[in-house]
């Protein structure tokens, strides 16, 4: 599965994107394990009021199923317009 | 229906005579642009602009697309630029284009409460030394609400 990161995210992280194998069923428990990586995963996952996720693509809620999920994608509020 | 995603300018002039040219039909065309603002007090220098390549031509697309079923549209475009924007550049672009202006007005409005918010775009602003994110309003997350 490809976790992708942008914004504050991808600086705290220090780089855009993992490759990882995980059994994470949830969003939440992909977290927990991204947490348990590093103290600068767990910084930057630390309020998660703070972030949004996207599974393939689409916004989501960090209790949504991974199954079958091919990317997931942590980032700030969008500013976008 | 046109989404552009693009890192180069566009010019706003050329795209909004030819959008909806030739459509009789359509007697309403709404064009709003956003401009990179200069900030009152520290002078802001410049503002890079990040997305989610793939995400975003599909969110953009996805908003547009709710746009259309819940007014009457003749076309809508939506133009957004992405990387290193100083004061003055323009930011994006939509137009509407329906039978009637409040059709077209709403639409436009929508639209661009809906990319504020639910595209995924990370505004960056630089001023001297200093670098920071923009962050989210809580006003923007509210317009939602009237929709």
């Amino acid at each position: 599965m490809d976790v992708l990161y942008f914004a504050w995210v991808r600086e705290r992280i220090g780089h855009p994107k993992d490759r990882i194998e995980t059994e994470a069923a949830t969003v939440n428990e992909l977290v927990a394990e991204l947490r348990a990586r590093e103290d600068r995963y767990a910084a930057a996952f630390a309020d998660l009021s703070a972030l949004r996720v996207a599974v393939d693509q689409e916004l989501t809620d960090f209790d949504a199923p991974l199954a079958g999920a091919r990317e997931v994608a942590f980032f700030p509020p969008m500013t976008g317009g | 229906m046109r989404v552009v995603v693009q890192e180069a300018p566009f010019d706003f002039g050329a795209e909004a005579e030819a959008f909806a040219s030739g459509r009789s039909d359509l007697g309403a065309v709404v064009t709003f642009t956003g401009v990179v603002r200069d900030t009152g007090d520290a002078a802001r220098d410049r503002m890079e602009i990040e997305h989610y390549p793939g995400m975003t031509e599909k969110a953009l697309a996805k908003i547009a697309e709710e746009a259309r079923t819940r007014w009457s549209l003749g076309d809508v475009l939506v133009i957004h630029r992405y990387g290193a924007l100083t004061p003055g550049e323009k930011i994006m672009m939509v137009a509407t284009a329906a039978r009637h202006r409040k059709d077209a007005f709403e639409a436009a409005e929508y639209l661009m409460d809906y990319l504020k918010s639910r595209a995924p775009f990370w505004k960056k602003e630089f001023s001297g030394t200093d670098t920071q994110w923009v962050a989210a309003r809580d006003e923007d997350e509210d317009a939602l609400k009237r929709w």
